[in-house]
């Protein structure tokens, strides 16, 4: 029944299959008996679920909002405004994940200083920005670790790494974050919800324990989802279930990647190289113990640390709803530069950057 | 070290966050790094539970 399909990949025709999706839409249709809201979220899942064209399947009574699941958007400017000055120093090498090539920081962005010279190199993982660092001795390779519990773990074995290795020109522009803070952030906000869809990458590290206090402290649902059209379909149908019966809960709908306990090598590993932190995310503010840091004995690996850069003041710009979109609180349509001054060749706000940005997103499927 | 494929491109990925897995098996890959090996068990049960429920409301 679960053959290998002809580009000898399984379990993705399976989760598009059209007979399951127009059962599970009927299953929706049928259950859905009032409105409810809930939101994704993460942005893989915003793209996949415009990408697929959830929204026209499911009753006018359902709607999906976007959270602050893209890590590029919800990083503040400082980090990108440092990004660029380190680009500009002598002897510098910033060695970034592509995503933030083109993110607006307040004067610059990385891609702009790479075309006025810089050298700033585009890396797959970190132990990429690991290898230029032995290739090149006499300079400083500098990492923005970007990404929330997915990419943590991986940025802690680069730097466990680079010191096993006694590297001493690899640095960490960390930004790392957490994201049951901000879920907790979002529900204080006062955004009406009626459960989660929770991210399920995120999800695969974390496991599925860390969203309890969501219907145990606030009583919304929460349904850790893939990332396939039967993923998500399913997922919604579930948390419709959890509404109706008042069995508001953290179920799981991925099971092939995430159990309750998740990832134990991979915490056990982050929690040896960072600590958490409180930490700046776009639209949002400082949210307490939202971020991660370097412990102490990993303090030489610090960017921030070893060369202190001064950057201006978080100016952004104040027709941008990038805030307000984060927060679940305004749409892309909403926004007044939306497709307009603001589109993905010339974006404003970091949510247009990024393929998992809201409104790259609307962009792309919604209009 | 392994080698990956994804959509038919062969790269090499780190398996150091996961149980070494086996020649053939499936993992989330997530920027360089294999972060959770996937359960081909749970990924056929979930879609035999699905089609139970069509059957169920088909008769």
């Amino acid at each position: 029944m679960l053959q290998m399909n002809d580009r000898g990949i399984r379990y993705i025709d399976e989760y598009r299959d059209k007979v399951l999706i127009r059962k599970l839409v009927g299953l929706i249709r049928d259950s859905a008996h009032s409105g409810y809201t809930f939101m994704e979220v993460c942005g893989g899942h915003t793209a996949a679920i415009h990408r697929f064209g959830i929204p026209s399947l499911l009753p006018p009574g359902i709607k999906l909002i976007s959270g602050p699941g893209c890590p590029v958007c919800v990083t503040g400017q400082t980090i990108i405004d440092k990004a660029v000055a380190y680009s500009r120093k002598q002897g510098f090498i910033i060695a970034t994940f592509g995503d933030l090539m083109r993110v607006p920081g307040s004067l610059s962005a990385l891609e702009k200083e790479k075309a006025a010279g810089a050298d700033v190199r585009v890396v797959f993982s970190g132990l990429e920005a690991l290898e230029i660092a032995k290739a090149n001795p006499g300079r400083n390779i500098i990492f923005p670790g970007i990404g929330f519990e997915t990419t943590a773990p991986g940025t802690a074995v680069t730097v466990k790494k680079a010191n096993d290795a006694g590297l001493r020109n690899f640095f960490l522009l960390c930004s790392h974050k957490v994201m049951p803070p901000a879920m907790d952030s979002i529900i204080n906000d006062g955004v009406n919800l009626d459960g989660f869809i929770c991210p399920g990458h995120v999800a695969a590290i974390t496991g599925s324990s860390v969203f309890e206090f969501i219907p145990g402290k606030y009583g919304l649902g929460c349904v850790i989802a893939g990332f396939e059209p039967v993923d998500l379909l399913q997922s919604v149908y579930m948390l419709v279930k959890q509404v109706n019966e008042r069995s508001q809960s953290v179920e799981i709908q991925y099971t092939r990647a995430v159990t309750k306990k998740g990832n134990l090598l991979a915490k056990q590993l982050m929690k040896e190289v960072f600590e958490p932190c409180d930490s700046y995310w776009r639209g949002f503010g400082i949210i307490p113990l939202s971020g991660l840091r370097l412990r102490k004995e990993f303090e030489c690996f610090d960017a921030e640390k070893v060369f202190p850069v001064k950057t201006a003041r978080e100016v952004e710009n104040q027709s941008c709803l990038c805030g307000e979109i984060l927060r679940g609180l305004k749409t892309p349509s909403d926004c007044p530069l939306f497709s307009g001054v603001c589109n993905p060749l010339n974006p404003v706000g970091a949510c247009m950057v990024s393929e998992e940005g809201t409104c790259n997103t609307h962009y792309k499927y919604a209009q | 070290m392994a080698e990956v494929s994804t959509g038919g491109a062969v790269f090499r990925a780190c398996i150091g966050l996961i149980d070494v897995p086996e020649v053939g098996e499936y993992i989330l890959l997530h920027a360089g790094f294999a972060i959770q090996r996937i359960s081909e068990e749970e990924a056929a049960e979930t879609l035999e539970l699905l089609r139970e429920i069509k059957d169920a409301s088909n008769e």
